[in-house]
């Protein structure tokens, strides 16, 4: 599966993104957020970008208001998944613009067509932005 | 009608909300959230019931934004998801399959109904509509949707659309998960997008292939030679990893293969500059190539380069590989034993417990003390869980394999009882189990058990952290077990008995209550032998007596029962009855317990104790602290009070008597009492030793008991039986107050003797008014909070010289490379055969995935089989040579993996342990050859036979994948190896 979901969160634990590769019930999604972002937020900057919860990996980066928490099996390169979330938020920021938290809350179909282009079935299939970035524009004008 | 239908919708869309006016509102609502969203989720089921497409959809993208960050259920809306999937708009069919992607599983009753829908889209000409449905089926493909798909995503496999093919491409890890006769159809054009000189089809092929290896990765040895050309052409990182990912899991399978790839991995190692490349890279070597000398070595200088980095997350990583590395080179982490020390006082709890788990990895016999003594210093100034994560791993590693490591079992015990008085020590289930474990397979270090308990159970101050209360459960059963190597068994009894002991749970309080026992017969019968042995004439008898007793106790040699050596010290002497005060000698040996350390020797008392007022004393002190407890809640605690009361007014008369007359009457007839005591005694010196995990298993189940599935109806059986009323057990004993007053000692409470059938709210209203005097009215009153501190944290090293401390010991002890030079030789730890070896069975989920890697061998070896099975293709030699080959080869990985097994059956391939299972009858004949590599072939006809059962099963699938012949293409492994 290699990745698992991807949350954004802001700082007071809000979700703003939620993505799932394998299906969980609302309660199981509820309580899952719930252990993740009581576990990742209290973590101070130095401290590493991983945690280990149930069975799988966190690997999980704060830019400004936001953090990027991606879940993932445990034989996932951490590093690789650090460069991910940078990826996602370098082809955001080229999209929107400076992007910020309200970007990703009026736009949340769009961040997910840029996941949906970045990830399929919880594999990295495109790390170019050009070509993340393309099909989007192109639905934005039709 | 019509009109106003079209008026009512433009109304709504008028009016209606877009999920816009949603976010804001939402952001608005600082307090009273849930009305404002109860209230849109009232809209929005009014609005999705909208003819108007616009309005519905709209609906459902705001009913979407709720469900995914708002947990609110959208199943109810099924029926609109599908209805707005169909929508002939890509603005609104984007609306649909979203919220499809999002809400439906596999039980969604509605998904029946999209099959047709997403056919259509797959085949749509319009590559964004067919990327919505690839997107779609790769969340929510069922077995019937993938089943029907497949043809399509055939079909768009090998479109000229990258866009749409890489996406194809990574939805077939779902169809094969779901359906794994996809395979069969698809796989080769699969194997095709291999050779891509695209760049996003690579990446999502290799992407797909990776995930494919790790479930099954001895199926996809054939296309070894594939995965080596991207490894070795590839610029791309992400690309890089994985296929570095899908070697590592290959390399266990096929030896050979090491040697051609470990050179081109560390190429990358040396050469990138992406640090999750050149992870990724270390990663692969030490967990698969950890053979290879040389890049093991420079895995190794590459760790180091992390483990001194400023970045935590490097830190991390570094650790985290030195205990991948750790059991097969620990001299990589000895290397960097500083740095890893070091890191134990790092700010960031993970980083902390991956060092403390090398540090772990680094404890051996030699060492262990040492280690363990700074380690659990260290854990007095850790916080708390950090504190409990030291000594649950010291706990850990000390008893792995039946304490393998420990030599000195008297530092052991002792260790266990300082941990216990550690501040935050949380963990009492495991050194109680310890401490009882250790009692039944280690004989030699009984003795010190014991002071070690006596140490616990006299300190009045442990009884009020109920962390504490299970080690002292453990603690309270030493005593009574192991009570002959008491030095004074009266203090023992007056721990036992401390009033303090209220603060216990009843289940704890049971085990003291039952300690209590074993502790007075222990004393009755060593005076009864004591007296026995006095009155007799002959010193034969003495002699008599004191071997049978040693004999009935079990002892060790050396240790003789002083008890029998007391009489005959004071023979002469007689009966000197002294008022010695217990409670003082308890507190003076809790003062000095660290003291007598190292001296465990026998236990001597080194004047005789058990006299005539002692042992009066003792039943006195007995049942005037249990006599409250009759009146007990608990089952259990008042039972087993009930049972050493009614056992002391069996003996009570006797034993008075006896003494009475003692040097008068001595011919003496047996006395009653004295056999009782005798008997009990006997039944409790039976050992009790350690008992076999699966001990259980090997009682034959008796003949013609059936044993039932499903205890459903137990439910209505007990219906009918009302779990009755805790009081009615609980009204004390009605003949206790009788009993008392048969009994010649007036020293019982009046209180006590009051006849005790109230009822028992009354009953415990009273005591709560007179609380008082249920405690033991001498010196024991001191209940509450004037104790002492618990645990008071004995930090004799300067903490911060820990870490120097840590290092300095372990460059002595694990440098010099010595021999532990131990003064004492270990004693005799009692094993069970099988029952102490815990069997790892890593039970791999097999169903599915063997259907996928069967269909996988199938495809990539499949013009091998048809020329095995059927002969009549003689023009394919070129592929039955090859065929001879890919035998040989395997047969080797066979072998080896098979040495490997030996040493370690975790390694065991499943699907082959999963193929020999499947050898019928009729082919088990040829097995006798006993040849590993025969075997194998057998598997293989075997796969054959199964497969082209299957092939008939199908045979639409695979008449539609019969022209293409990539198979025939595919290089196989040998070629490239040789």
């Amino acid at each position: 599966m290699g990745i698992r979901f991807i949350l954004m969160v802001n700082k007071q634990g809000q979700t703003r993104l939620a993505q799932y590769y394998e299906y969980l019930t609302l309660e199981e999604r509820r309580a899952l957020e719930g252990e993740i972002v009581r576990k990742c937020l209290a973590r101070t900057e130095q401290q590493c970008s991983f945690v280990e919860h149930r069975n799988y990996k966190i690997v999980y980066r704060r830019y400004a208001s936001l953090f990027f928490l991606v879940g993932v099996d445990n034989d996932e390169n951490e590093l690789a998944i650090l460069e991910f979330i940078h990826l996602l938020v370098e082809t955001m920021d080229r999209h929107f613009g400076n992007v910020c938290e309200l970007d990703i809350m009026f736009h949340l179909e769009k961040a997910h067509f840029m996941l949906e282009e970045m990830v399929m079935n919880g594999c990295i299939v495109e790390t170019s932005k050009s070509n993340i970035l393309t099909p989007i524009q192109l639905m934005e004008k039709a | 009608m019509a009109g106003g239908v079209s008026s009512s919708s433009i109304m709504e869309t008028l009016f209606q909300r877009t999920l816009e006016d949603l976010i804001k509102g939402l952001r608005l609502q600082l307090i009273g959230e849930s009305a404002f969203v109860s209230k849109a989720i009232e809209e929005i089921r009014r609005e999705v019931k909208s003819t108007d497409p616009h309005t519905k959809s709209t609906a459902l993208q705001k009913l979407s934004y709720l469900a995914s960050l708002h947990f609110h259920d959208m199943s109810w809306a099924a029926f609109h998801v599908v209805e707005v999937m169909s929508s002939s708009r890509f603005s609104h069919k984007r609306i649909g399959y979203h919220a499809a992607s999002l809400s439906f599983h596999d039980d969604t009753p509605v998904l029946l109904l999209i099959t047709n829908q997403l056919r259509k889209d797959l085949a749509s000409t319009n590559e964004f509509e067919v990327s919505l449905a690839l997107e779609c089926l790769s969340r929510i493909s069922t077995p019937d949707l993938a089943r029907d798909l497949t043809p399509e995503i055939f079909t768009l496999l090998s479109t000229t659309k990258i866009f749409v093919r890489k996406k194809a491409i990574s939805v077939v890890l779902r169809v094969f998960a779901k359906y794994p006769d996809a395979v069969r159809l698809c796989f080769k054009r699969l194997v095709e997008n291999l050779d891509s000189s695209d760049p996003q089809i690579l990446a999502a092929v290799v992407g797909v292939f990776c995930e494919l290896a790790s479930q099954d990765p001895g199926s996809y040895l054939p296309l070894a030679p594939e995965f080596y050309r991207i490894l070795v052409d590839s610029k791309n990182n992400w690309v890089l990893i994985k296929v570095l990912k899908i070697f590592a899991k290959l390399a266990p399978f096929e030896p050979r293969l090491a040697k051609r790839v470990v050179e081109p991995i560390c190429d990358h190692m040396r050469r990138t500059g992406a640090k999750s490349l050149m992870f990724e890279c270390i990663r692969t070597v030490i967990s698969s190539f950890s053979e290879y000398e040389s890049a093991v070595k420079l895995a190794v200088v590459k760790i180091r380069e992390l483990l001194v980095d400023d970045d935590p997350n490097l830190k991390y990583l570094g650790l985290q590989a030195l205990s991948v590395i750790a059991p097969k080179h620990l001299w990589a982490v000895l290397e960097n034993k500083e740095v890893v020390i070091k890191w134990l006082s790092d700010e960031d709890p993970n980083i902390k417990l991956e060092s403390l788990r090398l540090v772990m990895a680094m404890v051996s016999e030699s060492n262990v003390v040492e280690i363990s003594r700074v380690l659990v210093n260290y854990s007095l100034k850790s916080d708390p869980g950090f504190c409990n994560e030291i000594l649950g791993s010291i706990l850990c590693t000390c008893s792995r394999n039946v304490y393998e490591i420990i030599v000195d079992f008297d530092w052991y015990v002792s260790l266990l009882g300082e941990m216990s008085r550690i501040p935050h020590c949380q963990k009492g289930d495991e050194i109680e189990n310890q401490l009882i474990d250790l009692g039944m397979r280690v004989k030699d270090v009984r003795p010190e058990l014991l002071r070690v308990a006596r140490g616990l159970l006299i300190d009045p101050a442990l009884l009020g952290n109920p962390f504490l209360h299970r080690i002292l459960a453990a603690a309270a059963w030493v005593s009574g077990e192991y009570v002959e190597f008491s030095r004074n068994p009266f203090e023992l009894m007056e721990a036992l008995l401390q009033p303090r002991t209220s603060l216990l749970p009843p289940s704890v309080r049971a085990v003291y209550i039952h300690s209590a026992f074993k502790v007075l017969i222990f004393c009755l019968h060593s005076y009864i032998l004591q007296s026995e042995s006095i009155t007799s004439s002959f010193p034969d008898n003495l002699v008599l007596g004191v071997s049978e007793l040693v004999l009935k106790k079990n002892m060790l040699e050396g240790s003789e029962l002083t008890t029998c050596e007391a009489p005959s010290a004071h023979r002469s002497e007689g009966f000197n009855p002294r008022n010695q005060s217990y409670e003082d000698l308890s507190i003076k040996n809790g003062g000095d317990r660290t003291i007598n350390h190292g001296q465990t020797s026998t236990p001597a008392f080194s004047e005789n104790i058990f006299t005539y007022d002692s042992i009066i004393n003792l039943i006195n002190q007995v049942e005037l602290a249990l006599g409250p407890l009759t009146g007990s809640h608990d089952a259990e605690v008042f039972e087993r009070t009930r049972h050493i009361l009614c056992f002391i007014e069996l003996i009570k008369g006797e034993i008075t008597e006896c003494l009475v007359q003692k040097g008068k009457t001595l011919e003496s007839e047996e006395m009653k009492a004295s056999k009782i005591i005798k008997l009990i005694s006997d039944a409790f010196s039976e050992e009790l030793g350690p008992v076999s995990v699966s001990a259980q298993q090997r009682v034959p189940i008796p003949e013609g008991l059936l044993l039932k599935e499903n205890l459903d109806d137990l439910e209505t059986i007990c219906a009918d039986f009302q779990v009755p009323e805790s009081n009615l057990f609980s009204l004390g004993s009605p003949y206790y107050g009788e009993e008392v007053g048969v009994s010649s000692f007036g020293l019982q409470d009046k209180e006590e003797s009051e006849p005790s059938n109230e009822a028992t709210s009354l009953l415990t209203e009273h005591r709560k008014l007179h609380g008082l005097y249920y405690l033991a009215s001498e010196k024991n009153e001191i209940v509450g909070n004037d104790y002492p501190p618990a645990n008071e944290p004995k930090l004799q090293v300067n903490p911060n010289n820990d870490t120097e401390d840590l290092v300095k010991l372990t460059v002595q002890s694990l440098a010099t490379n010595k021999k532990p030079n131990h003064a004492k030789t270990r004693p005799v730890v009692v094993k069970l055969d099988e029952g102490d070896l815990v069997t790892v069975t890593a039970k791999r989920p097999e169903t599915k995935d063997d259907l996928v890697s069967g269909a996988v061998r199938e495809v990539l070896l499949g013009s091998d089989t048809r020329t095995a099975t059927s002969q009549s293709n003689p023009s394919d030699k070129s592929s039955s040579k090859r065929k001879g080959k890919e035998k040989i080869n395997v047969d080797r990985s066979e072998l080896k993996e098979n040495l490997g097994d030996s040493e370690k059956p975790k390694h065991e391939n499943p699907s082959s342990r999963k193929n020999k299972h499947r050898i019928s009858g009729k082919e088990r004949r040829h097995k006798s050859a006993g040849k590993i590599g025969e075997e194998r072939e057998e598997n293989g006809q075997k796969g054959m036979q199964k497969s082209s059962h299957r092939h008939a099963r199908h045979k639409a699938p695979h008449r539609s994948d019969a022209p293409l012949n990539v198979v025939s293409q595919t290089p196989v492994i040998p070629d490239f190896l040789l």
